[in-house]
């Protein structure tokens, strides 16, 4: 046998295209034997793609129905499962076991500010396999030269840019404002809690954050929604100095956020950012 | 991996897929984890901390032979003691198929 075999050409596609998909294997049989086990095998797959037909089979037509529905039912919470079904897809049996992998489409991390901060802050998020987008009003900064770790470099004001993107924003990707400029800053904070954005920061030293706070408010954001949605000063304090241990402070608090994890965010606290 | 692998199939070299399908207790990697395993003993992808990784291509390079897939299951019991298992305490499910879908 030699060459791309069939469903794995499609699988590979699909994952280069970074396309949600669902690949549905059997992994486990516990058959007795009988008309109804014919054409179940072990390692037999679908794969499931919203909006197409799915590729391959189960082995059975009412166990494949009854998969693509989970599978798609997988895709759309973006969890890999484990499920057990009958062999012709009955509930509440657990004589073929199948693993549905879900494949989804990277994380975004939209960077505002095209500054030497975002640079360390682009490299840490690819690392983490975030899809990474710089975006700055100045077209003399905002270059695909000075962040060539960026998957794009986005010249527009954060306000219009967010609008643009706003439905593709959820829980798992975040908007780090490293701006560290209160004309650009509050409009992108205000058009990031427009969304559903997972987790919104913005950078700067005390004195900044009490003046943006302000002038957020004033803008007409809502006192609650800034307290639960907005890291700032961003980043947990691990007593970080340079734009690369500033980056990883900042992918810290992303990750426990995420995670719901308990740790020392600068927010918290109180007194200078970097102690000497 | 991708194009690891791609590499592989189109020198027409066979290779067996090996995936984390389940985790009990503590374990290092989730579900979804990877390898790819070629004739040649060639090895992309990791399916754990390091290690069952070495069990995990013997199974691989057995089921190119034998063109079957197989779940197989690594984790502390106490006939397995000496066995290959994992320091963690957890246990791991992985399913080793050839890649011939």
């Amino acid at each position: 046998m030699s060459g791309r075999p069939p469903l794995y050409a499609e699988l590979s596609r699909s994952l280069r295209a970074q396309d949600p998909f669902a690949l549905a294997t059997v992994t486990e049989l516990e058959l007795e034997e009988g008309p109804t086990a014919r054409g179940l095998r072990l390692g037999a797959k679908m794969l499931v793609r919203p909006g197409e037909a799915p590729l391959g089979s189960m082995g059975s037509e009412e166990l494949d129905r009854i998969v693509a529905r989970d599978a798609l039912a997988a895709v759309e919470r973006g969890t890999t499962v484990t499920r057990h079904y009958g062999s012709r897809g009955e509930a509440r049996r657990r004589d073929v076991t199948v693993f549905v992998e879900v494949f989804s489409p990277p994380p975004r991390l939209v960077i505002f500010g095209a500054v030497d901060f975002t640079a360390a802050l682009a490299h840490v998020g690819r690392l983490l396999g975030f899809r990474v987008t710089v975006c700055d009003a100045r077209p003399i900064f905002a270059t695909k030269a000075r962040f060539p770790m960026a998957d794009e470099v986005v010249v527009d004001w954060p306000d219009r840019y967010l609008e643009r993107i706003a439905s593709e924003l959820g829980p798992r990707d975040a908007v780090c404002v490293l701006t560290h400029d209160t004309k650009f800053d509050v409009p992108a904070v205000l058009g990031a809690l427009k969304t559903d954005v997972g987790y919104l920061g913005a950078m700067g030293s005390r004195r900044t954050h009490d003046e943006r706070w302000k002038r957020l408010l004033e803008a007409g954001a809502e006192e609650g929604a800034l307290r639960t949605r907005l890291m700032s000063p961003i980043g947990l304090d691990i007593g970080a100095r340079t734009p690369e241990e500033t980056a990883v402070a900042i992918a810290a608090e992303i990750i426990s956020e995420r995670t719901g994890t308990d740790l020392p965010s600068l927010r918290d606290r109180n007194g200078p950012i970097h102690r000497r | 991996m991708l194009d690891q692998v791609d590499r592989w199939l189109d020198g027409g070299k066979a290779v067996a897929l090996a995936r984390v399908v389940g985790v009990e207790g503590s374990g290092p990697r989730d579900p979804g984890a990877a390898m790819a395993v070629n004739e040649d003993g060639e090895v992309v992808g990791s399916v754990s901390g390091g290690c069952v990784e070495g069990a995990v291509v013997t199974e691989a390079l057995a089921v190119i032979q034998s063109r079957k897939p197989k779940l197989c299951t690594f984790g502390y019991s106490d006939d397995e003691a000496f066995a290959v298992g994992l320091t963690c305490g957890g246990t791991l499910h992985i399913f080793v198929e050839p890649l011939d879908w």
